[in-house]
């Protein structure tokens, strides 16, 4: 979805999604930036130093979304200008690292964050990355299985936070859910385009203009997420979209 | 006082006028042979106290044993020393060697090699012996290529035994942590006590920081036993600046709260290495700004600065893997810029100037991790020191480059104000045009560099991020209209100039066939820019081992221009695989390299050369101020 075949955007009008990625360090926030913008992986990857501002559109079956990313970096001394990227961004992508609990708890502490001081309209997913180091993300479609199998985490090679732990907390912050691989590649165009999806057409008119909506709906949207694989709810943009008009984070 | 044959050495030395010469100090290179096996870098192996005790007696005295050809033909040549009355004094080679008994081993007949240019015997400093011996033990075989070494004098430094290779090239690769068990604990200690140079960064409290090789469980040890001398030191209200131990040299600098180390076996003089540890603590400054740092340590003398420094580990190994290599910019503590026309650089600049944004402070151009042009406040210019830390985080440390898309990074320039950050847009324009470079240059410091062109625009408004992206459009923009990209790329594509192309341009008659130029290579600083500009390295210097030995070169004779108590102006080394030439000037510092059997009057001439070219190519070799706002 992510990438920019040429005859998808003929006459589909374009609009700018300003979009921050926030969470721990070394939680591979980077990675799958440069995942979905360059389709590229790098073992060993420096740690970003302040932020880097990428651009890359997403292509929906009735628009185009051009994001613009600010890929934060995640050490504790860059905290206090998260808000700099933040503000105004009509999509934040909290990233946390599925073999590292500590990285959740940080990825708690950004939804909260974003909860009170981002724009109210915010549309925020969760990502827990690195599932390419746990034995049983072979195959996204696998994840239904995967999910009900959670409790017993310790045994599945290196995870540490159970998928739904993550999927709970997700849900009831009202926020978008994802497992994803920056090294396989596993879900990375998926996130974007469900990011995209749940953009309200409002927010894309006129920028900072939040829709209003009730927050329970939100977790129908993320159900509905959960049970098919992502790529069916590709072509529901439109309930996603209108589920998340909802979403209060 | 003991003679020794075996170790001549001449210096030549250009001062002014002074009635009488103060009595010249003794240089590393000329110390006796402790306990026979490796050129110590102090006289003594033990712990030497700069502050406290006086220094040792000279052991030799400036005699008035005038050798003035060289002098002379500089000085007539040369404008900025045609008004300095120069009396040149060399040492009177025998007063001041020194032998030990135990200097008779292989390191003695090392030594020997030196007599092999019979016409300079008196003017044999052995330089590079003292660079690989400080690197690697002596073997027999080191005489039989030394001897080779002298017969031959197309190829300085080349000849060199070969043991600084095997020793240099592991120099990089990483110790390995401990198994679980600890069983390979003694494997780890000689892997990390095999390294040429290291680093640790401590708090005064004891906590590690930062250390090149080894992970904590390896250094804890270390780090205990090098607190506990510091604090020693430090509890008689006089503080450890260094000691030699064996072939080791170690510096300390202390800084409030921290003490920075450097052990280095490459020979280094004191200064170059408290240069390197000035380096490493700007970077450290660089990421946090002094006041916040002393505020966590004064709030908690305890605290793990790892914490707050997390991530910049990679920044700091870069900076400190570069002067392991070898770098000339730290060397001369200045900058190298790229060679383009004067009027392409005003263009530049103007363009500058034309799209410049209210809220910017600094302007930068770079290009192959040379600076191409800067745009500044009247009242700031920007620390050579600044900049290094830059180049550092963005052409040696794949941070920022790696990541693709424009960048916004708060960093402190120390040199500028070290309690504040600054924030800076980088944004890497069109990284590939066309056909690749020719990478004559590519291997000089063993690593990629880039061909691609930066734009940085720094601004103290952390807000100002859509302004500054905005101005690199403009800029980038007109750059394109009015050709000066076309012409930075060029300038990139063609690289550093040869010696021979730079030697022969000096000549009216440019027609006839490029004679090949007699030195190898040279450094030319201009003190007035704080700018240097050196040739390519071509294949003689293009490995990392080749690198090393020139750099140890141009450190002897730069630790020799800028002794603690005397300051030489001219500097003359031969040694088994080398000759060379170091000048200074209050205008210039012109190093100069070529094989083991050029005279002096052929470095002399070939030094003047250097710097009439580069007085005549001034504006195009350095970036004269820049565009002022």
């Amino acid at each position: 979805m992510a990438d920019q075949s040429p005859a998808a955007n003929a006459p589909k009008p374009v609009s700018s999604v300003k979009l921050v990625l926030l969470g721990e360090a070394a939680v591979g926030k980077s990675s799958l930036v440069l995942r979905f913008v360059n389709n590229d992986f790098q073992e060993n990857k420096e740690p970003t130093i302040g932020a880097a501002f990428l651009t890359q559109k997403a292509h929906l079956p009735t628009r185009t979304i051009k994001f613009e990313i600010w890929d934060t970096a995640g050490q504790e001394r860059f905290a206090s200008l998260a808000p700099m990227y933040y503000r105004n961004a009509q999509a934040a992508l909290v990233v946390y690292d599925v073999t590292k609990p500590s990285s959740l708890v940080k990825a708690r502490h950004w939804v909260a964050e974003l909860q009170r001081q981002a724009s109210p309209g915010i549309v925020v997913a969760v990502a827990g990355n690195k599932v390419d180091l746990v034995d049983d993300s072979a195959a996204p479609s696998a994840t239904p299985a995967e999910g009900a199998e959670g409790e017993a985490d310790e045994e599945e090679g290196g995870r540490k936070v159970s998928r739904e732990e993550a999927e709970k907390f997700a849900e009831e912050e009202g926020c978008l859910f994802f497992e994803t691989s920056a090294k396989t590649g596993s879900n990375v165009a998926e996130v974007f385009t469900a990011i995209a999806n749940a953009i309200p057409e409002a927010a894309l008119k006129g920028r900072g203009q939040p829709a209003a909506g009730a927050a329970s709906t939100g977790g129908a949207a993320q159900a509905g997420q959960r049970d098919d694989s992502n790529r069916v709810q590709l072509g529901r943009g439109d309930g996603v979209q209108k589920a998340n008009e909802g979403c209060a984070c | 006082m003991p003679e020794d044959e075996d170790q001549q050495q001449h210096v030549a030395a250009q001062r002014e006028s002074s009635p009488q010469p103060p009595p010249l100090p003794r240089r590393p290179t000329t110390i006796e042979e402790e306990d026979g096996l490796r050129p110590p870098l102090t006289p003594s192996g033990s712990v030497r106290n700069f502050k406290g005790s006086p220094r040792p007696p000279l052991q030799s005295k400036a005699t008035t044993a005038v050798s003035q050809v060289d002098v002379l033909g500089l000085s007539q040549d040369a404008s900025p020393s045609n008004n300095q009355r120069s009396r040149s004094h060399s040492r009177q080679p025998s007063g001041r060697l020194q032998s030990r008994a135990g200097s008779d081993d292989d390191t003695a007949s090392v030594r020997s090699v030196q007599t092999l240019a019979p016409g300079q015997s008196g003017d044999i400093e052995s330089l590079l012996d003292d660079v690989v011996g400080a690197a690697a033990t002596e073997t027999d075989e080191g005489v039989e290529e030394r001897d080779d070494a002298a017969s031959l004098d197309t190829s300085p430094l080349q000849n060199i035994r070969d043991d600084l290779d095997e020793s240099f090239s592991s120099e990089f690769e990483p110790v390995g942590s401990f198994e679980p068990d600890g069983s390979n604990g003694e494997l780890l200690n000689r892997q990390w006590r095999a390294k040429l140079k290291h680093y640790l960064i401590l708090s005064s409290a004891g906590k590690p920081i930062y250390s090149r090789h080894g992970d904590d469980q390896l250094i804890s040890g270390t780090i205990g036993v090098v607190q506990t001398i510091i604090s020693f030191y430090q509890g008689a209200q006089d503080t450890l600046r260094g000691f030699t131990a064996g072939d080791a040299r170690f510096v300390i600098l202390s800084k409030g709260h921290l003490h920075l180390l450097a052990i280095s076996r490459l020979g280094e003089s004191e200064a170059q290495l408290r240069a390197q540890l000035e380096a490493l603590y700007m970077q450290i400054l660089s990421t946090l700004t002094l006041p916040t740092m002393e505020k966590m340590f004064i709030n908690r003398p305890s605290t793990d600065l790892r914490r707050p420094l997390q991530g910049t580990e990679s920044l700091i190994s870069s900076l400190a893997d570069g002067f392991t290599r070898g770098s000339p910019a730290t060397l001369l503590s200045a900058l190298e810029c790229l060679r383009i026309r004067k009027a392409h650089r005003q263009v530049i600049h103007s363009t500058l100037l034309k799209c410049r944004s209210p809220q910017l402070l600094y302007g930068l151009v770079v290009a192959d991790g040379r600076l191409a042009a800067v745009v500044r406040p009247k009242k700031h210019s920007l620390h050579p020191g600044d900049l290094h830390l830059i180049f550092n985080m963005l052409f040696e440390a794949d941070s920022v480059r790696a990541g693709g898309g424009e960048n916004w990074i708060p960093l402190c320039l120390p040199g500028f104000n070290n309690t504040g950050y600054l924030y800076m847009y980088v944004s890497f324009i069109d990284p590939e045009t066309g056909s690749p470079r020719e990478d004559i240059e590519q291997p000089l410091d063993g690593r990629k560099r880039d061909n691609e062109i930066a734009v940085l625009l720094i601004s103290a408004n952390r807000e100002a991020f859509d302004e500054m992206r905005e101005m690199r459009d403009k800029v980038v923009d007109q750059l394109q209209a009015n050709g000066s990209l076309a012409h930075i790329r060029r300038a990139i594509a063609n690289g550093r100039s040869s010696c021979t192309s730079i030697l022969n341009t000096n000549k009216a008659d440019t027609k006839g066939a490029d004679t090949p130029a007699p030195i190898a290579h040279f450094l030319y600083k201009s003190r007035a820019n704080v700018q240097f500009v050196m040739p390519s390295a071509g294949p003689l210097f293009s490995s990392t081992v080749s690198w090393r030995r020139l750099i140890s070169l141009y450190a002897r004779l730069q630790g020799a221009l800028h002794g603690k108590t005397t300051h030489l102006k001219v500097v003359h080394v031969v040694t088994g695989g080398a000759s060379a030439l170091a000048w200074t000037t209050p205008t210039f510092e012109v190093y100069v390299v070529a094989g083991p059997r050029a005279g002096k009057h052929v470095l002399a001439k070939a030094a003047m050369g250097v710097v009439q070219w580069a007085r005549r190519e001034e504006e195009r070799l350095f970036v004269v101020g820049g565009a002022v706002f």
